[in-house]
């Protein structure tokens, strides 16, 4: 059949042409998003390709192929299962950035690009997945490390909780910088980059049954500015983390479990917020185990530590920067605290989730 | 911040320390019993042994209300758990406690169970009020600090006629407790615990008053402090107990004057009383049966019992074998002194209560107290 002899008039020409955009004001996820056809093609286009625009998105590839520098390639991913999606000072979409920069940065390596990978759920509001996008968008473009490939699956209503977003991201080493959770020597000085403990409270201030009233807002950031800037000053830095869940507590504890040493800290140099301190009091918590999402812990050499702290806090991400102890040799990997109190105590492996206490 | 950083002051607690290696006697031991889950969290985090005189020996009490929970109770409450549409509604420390067949309620929970963690009793009462088709529990436990609120929710569920909340209650009485500890044979007849003085409660204290404390003093002839939970305060009840050994007096004295009175929180003591009353007989995990040692709710609120609606028939469930934590509540033995502290028990996999909760006695020594031995290096001074 064809459609030969009959002029198609131009209305019809534009409506078959024609698409209805995608309602990002009351429309919800369905399944046909996930379902690889028209509609997901069209999310695809006019929510993540529009949103983290870039070459290699534009080449609607299934993959995208770039250059590298030369030297070592760092990879890392990470899951961003977040809830609430939206909290005082970010939400999971500029956080699944920052987390995945910062894992890539934490090696001293200079981040390049980054894959996201989203699991949506059945049902959820087009608004809030457009605000994600848009937030995970604006943190790629400030971080200059751009989102170059994805992919979108649905889940059935039930099955997910609202969104879950993965990513992946890759950076290179520069020559000369040597950087392993297994590197702390006794001797070596403890480094944190700021105050500890503030993405946690920000989190747990908006949970089901505790929400309180904070000032306190996530300190989600991405690092690679701050780690490029210590790297150059002090190539020679041994170890550096970014106290995610398990706070500073459970950093330090992979430090001396990898390193095979233990470390000693200093309880009244360690920087707590004045309101993120009152929350745990009155949560029962301890800051030393509570998640950050812009912080990093560095151990360096004896020699390098006051440089690398100066260089720290001349950096806006580093402005509370405190050297707050030192690792030493102790066959048990202990991590211990010198309490402001005068007495001294294990920071132990944190047990199951951080529960209140009762009484 | 204000009103905590006064009580845990280092230069303060050198003086007192100070204070109380200068009164402690060398030719006499001092055996002191914080009978609060509170004080040994202080005392284990802030390392306050490391500054009392070896003539002085702390002894951890039972104060620790997850810990003195029996097996029993909790196989009820993962039984209960189980009914279809049920909400059981708990404290977060109890939903670690080893139940029978290797459960706990965290157990239950990943099950299938819908057993979700509260802050307080109050939130348990909104969850039933959201959800009018399901049937919502309480599993309210504690000592005197966590029963008026217990109260307030019943009062609030029957006032508002809410047909598908109710109370397990397993509430306990701290006074019950100190008096079956100086009366166990180790204490009375072997006095293989020498015991010579107690630190009373802090928060239990402030409802119901230091006045229960007199009877102890008095009938048994050993001082008691009510202390305060953080560091200095406790370290203040230790120098209070020395001076008060020392001098040959056993009196009641109140170091936490700054929340409790000698007749406690009257408003609170009314609304126990009115939704509560004795049980005959309670089992408490390392004390066994005590008499009169725990509240349940009274007739006229029976409707609001879980025990009394869904027939919870309590059966006794031995504790593990190998497990001391009895003996270690009633202050025989120390954490150490158990075969499979630190080995088969440890806070990720507790076989005994005493290693679930941050209170307890085994899980403040192994969280806190395990470097001892290990190398010690100052850390580095601050840079300029």
């Amino acid at each position: 059949m064809s459609f030969r002899g009959r002029a198609i008039p131009a209305s019809e020409a534009m409506r078959a042409d024609y698409v209805r955009p995608i309602d990002f004001r009351h429309g919800r996820v369905d399944m046909t998003h996930g379902g690889g056809g028209r509609a997901m093609a069209q999310l695809i286009d006019e929510l993540f390709v529009r949103a983290f625009d870039n070459e290699w998105l534009r080449q609607a590839n299934d993959q995208a192929a770039f250059r590298v520098p030369g030297g070592r390639m760092v990879m890392a991913t990470d899951s961003h299962v977040v809830s609430p999606l939206f909290f005082p000072g970010g939400d999971i979409g500029c956080l699944s950035v920052h987390g995945t920069i910062n894992d890539v940065a934490m090696a001293g390596a200079v981040p390049l690009n980054l894959a996201a990978g989203f699991i949506l759920e059945e049902g959820f509001p087009l608004a809030d997945l457009k605000r994600i996008v848009e937030s995970m968008a604006a943190a790629a473009m400030e971080a200059g490390v751009p989102v170059v490939t994805g992919d979108t699956k649905v889940v059935e209503q039930g099955k997910g909780d609202g969104v879950f977003i993965t990513t992946t991201g890759v950076g290179v080493v520069p020559a000369g910088v040597e950087i392993s959770g297994d590197r702390a020597r006794p001797g070596d000085r403890i480094l944190v980059s700021g105050t500890l403990g503030d993405h946690g409270v920000a989190i747990m201030s908006l949970r089901e049954n505790l929400e309180f009233e904070t000032t306190i807002r996530s300190d989600t950031a991405a690092l690679h500015r701050l780690v490029a800037a210590m790297v150059a000053a002090v190539p020679g830095i041994r170890c550096l983390r970014d106290p995610t869940r398990g706070g500073l507590a459970t950093t330090l504890n992979e430090f001396a479990r990898q390193s095979r040493c233990g470390m000693v800290i200093a309880e009244d140099r360690i920087p707590v917020a004045a309101g993120v301190r009152a929350a745990c009091e009155f949560l029962g918590l301890d800051p030393l185990y509570v998640a950050n999402e812009g912080k990093l812990v560095a151990i360096a050499p004896p020699e390098d530590a006051d440089a690398l702290l100066a260089v720290m806090r001349a950096h806006p991400q580093g402005r509370d920067a405190a050297m707050v102890g030192e690792v030493i040799a102790d066959p048990h990997h202990f991590v211990q605290m010198d309490t402001s109190f005068g007495g001294r105590r294990v920071v132990d492996w944190l047990t199951g989730e951080q529960l209140p206490r009762i009484c | 911040m204000k009103y905590i950083d006064e009580f845990r002051d280092g230069e303060r607690a050198r003086v007192l320390a100070a204070a109380i290696a200068r009164e402690a006697r060398a030719d006499r031991r001092y055996n002191l019993m914080e009978f609060c889950g509170g004080h040994t969290h202080a005392i284990s985090r802030y390392g306050l042994a490391d500054l009392l005189p070896p003539a002085i020996r702390m002894i951890h009490g039972p104060g620790c209300p997850v810990c003195v929970l029996p097996i029993g109770r909790i196989d009820s409450a993962i039984e209960l758990s189980r009914r279809p549409g049920l909400v059981l509604c708990t404290y977060a420390d109890t939903m670690r406690v080893p139940a029978s067949g290797g459960l706990s309620l965290l157990q239950a929970k990943a099950r299938g169970g819908d057993i979700r963690m509260v802050y307080s009793s109050a939130d348990a009462l909104r969850i039933a009020r959201e959800h009018p088709d399901r049937d919502v529990v309480f599993f309210a436990i504690g000592f005197e600090t966590t029963t008026p609120p217990t109260a307030v929710v019943v009062k609030q569920a029957a006032a508002e006629r809410l047909a598908n909340f109710s109370v397990f209650c397993n509430h306990v009485l701290t006074p019950a407790a100190i008096t079956a500890i100086l009366e166990s044979k180790e204490v009375r007849e072997f006095g293989t615990v020498p015991l010579d003085g107690f630190i009373g409660p802090a928060h239990v204290s402030t409802v119901i008053g230091s006045r229960p404390y007199e009877y102890f003093a008095e009938e048994y002839r050993r001082p008691v402090v009510i202390a305060g939970f953080e560091p200095l305060d406790v370290m203040q009840a230790i120098l209070m107990l020395v001076r008060q050994l020392n001098e040959g007096r056993a009196e009641v004295e109140n170091e936490f004057t700054r929340a409790v009175t000698r007749d406690g929180n009257g408003k609170a003591q009314a609304l126990v009383a009115d939704v509560f009353e004795l049980r005959r007989s309670f089992e408490w995990r390392g004390l066994g049966e005590v008499a009169y040692s725990a509240l349940r709710i009274r007739e006229r609120y029976a409707p609001f019992d879980a025990e009394a609606r869904y027939g919870i028939v309590y059966r006794p469930v031995p504790d593990h074998k190998a497990c001391e934590c009895g003996a270690i509540l009633r202050g025989v033995k120390t954490p150490a002194q158990c075969k499979v502290f630190g080995t088969a028990c440890t806070p990720d996999h507790p076989l005994g209560s005493c290693m679930v909760s941050a209170e307890g006695a085994c899980a403040a020594h192994y969280t806190y107290g395990r470097f001892k031995g290990a190398a010690v290096v100052a850390a580095p001074a601050a840079p300029a």
